[in-house]
């Protein structure tokens, strides 16, 4: 079923200027070398893209393994019609994530050398193994949309009969991804600051990016949804207002107890400024969202939930800011703000990223899916009616 | 045993022949540098300066001191370069104790420059095919039985190759024989789970811009979190596969005679 086409003004016209000033500005990095676009130099080697796009891009991207969890293995099956969009936004997350590595890498054609150097110790090789699988993997759990729409049956029977075991490992792939993006940060144990640094940095990000799956998905149906005139159903998002605060909760408990058991909880009253990004971080990203969460009235509400979920977004991305960027220290005598560049990239791939989503969401039975084809047991004969 | 090399600040005369020998060992080109009104020159490492000597005035238990400190590569003994390289670009040396670095695996994600804790690796900015920089501790000269360059050319004896163990012997003694000349520290011996190179200084080591470590190995907790991934990954497998066996049972007495009953495999 195509929807009526409707036109879209500002919007991508908007979106398609952003994505394409990416694109001389990538011409520029591979004449000239990253220092010609960037202002990252010797005393800072990551930057923004990292933050950005590598870390809060694949935390944002959490979304598609809570939810395929959440429905497939505990069987929602309440919050089956957010899945394939959850999934969806997974896959473009780690779409920004490549592409804003082949601009950062300095030589991004050589990146298969990590599937013959195999440098196992290096939490960048579980990092770089686990991209490249979990798009793999992603791929295949979008493709049902994909032969769906093209009506092929037998490749959509196969996907069907692996399904199960495709959804465990994507699940097993982006939990192992979530922690090793803390683990990489433990290398760091004297230039991170101690505030953020601890042992159980990977048990952190891994919490902290299931609390936030659920909320991206409430972003992500919310934005679409006034796009696209097909809303979710209020209840379904609430449902997942409603798990939020339990997440939260556990990631608050753990930073805490981890601050005291290290004895060093006086350092969120005593190690000024950092301590105001600590608490500006887990204030508005973690207490306030529990709590307003936990007001029916708010959770009922689709501003509310809205609201909220951004609270927790916010909240995730400062965070990861604050321990990829900000609190590492940078070398003597070195400053770092991002150069226009840097941004232009980001953005771009951010755009591109969307158009990709726009056109899928057009072109693919993604959100109008109906919610049978993958339904109990991993089987697809329906799915030639769509 | 591996090697080190001792730098004794008390006879350095900061004439910077490490600083030329290295460039021409390496065949670095010169900088371009502007006088910003220190002695350091170039200011700091980079993609063509493997090493640098620091210039600074330091007013030290009521004396003033003019000191130096020649920077370069620690070659540490438990390089986080090495820890953090995905692909094994970075590889340290066991006979010699050298950091080496392998351009033919490297693909420039610069996570060695990030994890190094005395923030040494250099990254060549300007080239449209980057690759990492830094000193190699002469790796070819040691493995051919010569001195590394810059040692090789000092010429107050201030840079002294050795076993490292003797190194820290010999510090030790130079210490213990004018204890109002140095500092009472073997920089190198314990920091970030000791480094080849070894420094004994007359000034405070922060004073000339050492960074104050700890003992830990900073490859250590990392090097815990990779060992029990496979373990925490089957965990989350056999998990995820139990309870999606259990929720399907459930569904399935509560469905008896359902024409969806026969299921496919669990996964496995
Ligand atoms: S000083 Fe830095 S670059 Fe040198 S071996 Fe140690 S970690 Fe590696
Ligand atoms: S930049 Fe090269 S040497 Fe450094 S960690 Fe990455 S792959 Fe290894
Ligand atoms: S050991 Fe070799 S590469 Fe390192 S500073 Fe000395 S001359 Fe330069």
């Amino acid at each position: 079923m195509m929807q009526q086409k409707r036109p879209f003004p500002y919007g991508t016209l908007i979106l398609s200027i952003v994505a394409l000033v990416s694109v001389p500005v990538m011409i520029i990095r591979y004449l000239y070398g990253l220092g010609a676009m960037s202002n990252l130099s010797d005393g800072r080697a990551w930057g923004l893209w990292i933050s950005f796009d590598l870390y809060c891009g694949v935390a944002l991207a959490a979304g598609g393994f809570t939810l395929a969890a959440l429905v497939h293995i505990f069987n929602a099956e309440k919050y089956h019609p957010v899945v394939r969009p959850a999934i969806l936004t997974a896959f473009l997350g780690y779409i920004i994530v490549i592409l804003a590595l082949l601009v950062d890498l300095g030589q991004p054609w050589y990146i298969w050398h990590i599937m013959i150097n195999w440098n196992i110790h290096s939490p960048l090789f579980e990092v770089g193994w686990c991209v490249m699988l979990y798009t793999g993997v992603l791929a295949l759990e979008m493709s049902p949309a994909l032969f769906e729409r093209l009506h092929w049956r037998i490749p959509l029977r196969f996907i069907g009969m692996i399904q199960i075991p495709l959804i465990i490992a994507g699940i097993v792939i982006s939990t192992g991804h979530q922690n090793s993006l803390g683990s990489m940060l433990l290398l760091l144990p004297y230039t991170l600051d101690p505030l953020w640094y601890t042992p159980i940095l990977p048990a952190l990000f891994f919490v902290s990016a299931v609390a936030v799956g659920p909320a991206m998905v409430i972003l992500e149906s919310t934005l679409s949804g006034m796009a696209f005139g097909h809303a979710v159903k209020l209840d379904v998002l609430s449902g997942l207002g409603r798990i939020i605060p339990f997440f939260l909760g556990i990631y608050l408990i753990m930073k805490l107890a981890d601050l005291a058991a290290a004895g060093q909880l006086d350092m969120i009253v005593n190690s000024y400024p950092q301590n105001v990004y600590w608490l500006a971080e887990v204030i508005v990203g973690v207490v306030l969202p529990m709590v307003l969460f936990s007001i029916p009235k708010i959770r009922n509400n689709r501003a509310g939930l809205f609201g909220t979920a951004l609270l927790v977004i916010g909240g995730l991305i400062f965070n990861r800011f604050n321990v990829s960027l900000l609190w590492q220290e940078i070398r003597p005598g070195y400053t770092y703000f991002p150069h226009w560049m840097e941004f232009a990239v980001s953005a771009g791939v951010i755009a591109w990223a969307i158009i990709v989503f726009m056109l899928a969401i057009r072109l693919l039975p993604i959100s109008e899916h109906r919610g049978e084809a993958e339904a109990p047991a991993g089987r697809v004969p329906e799915a030639a009616a769509s | 045993m591996s090697k080190g090399v001792l730098y004794d600040g008390n006879r350095c005369i900061g004439c910077r022949s490490c600083q030329v020998a290295c460039k021409s060992w390496n065949r670095n080109p010169a900088e371009d540098t502007t006088n910003k009104g220190g002695y350091d020159n170039p200011p700091r490492l980079s993609a063509t300066t493997f090493t640098t000597v620091r210039f600074r005035e330091v007013d030290h238990n009521g004396k003033f001191h003019w000191a130096f400190a020649k920077t370069q590569c620690m070659h540490c003994l438990h390089p986080a370069c090495e820890g953090a390289c995905p692909v094994g670009a970075l590889k340290r040396d066991k006979d010699t104790g050298a950091v080496v670095y392998d351009d033919g695996r490297c693909f420039g994600c610069r996570y060695c420059m990030v994890a190094c804790p005395f923030g040494i690796p250099t990254f060549e900015w300007d080239d449209p095919l980057p690759w990492i920089r830094k000193c190699t501790f002469c790796s070819g000269r040691l493995d051919g039985g010569l001195e590394p360059a810059c040692v090789t050319a000092c010429p107050t004896g201030a840079l002294q190759l050795g076993e490292r163990e003797d190194l820290i012997t010999e510090a030790r003694a130079r210490i213990s024989a004018s204890p109002d000349k140095y500092v009472d520290h073997v920089y190198g011996e314990k920091e970030a789970g000791g480094t080849s190179w070894l420094y004994i200084l007359p000034v405070p080591f922060e004073e000339m811009g050492f960074p104050a470590l700890g003992e830990e190995a900073p490859t250590e907790n990392p090097h815990i979190a990779m060992r029990t991934l496979p373990y925490y990954a089957g965990g989350v497998v056999v998990l995820m596969a139990g309870f999606y066996w259990l929720t399907k049972r459930k569904q399935k007495l509560s469905h008896t005679g359902d024409k969806h009953g026969k299921k496919e495999g669990v996964a496995k």
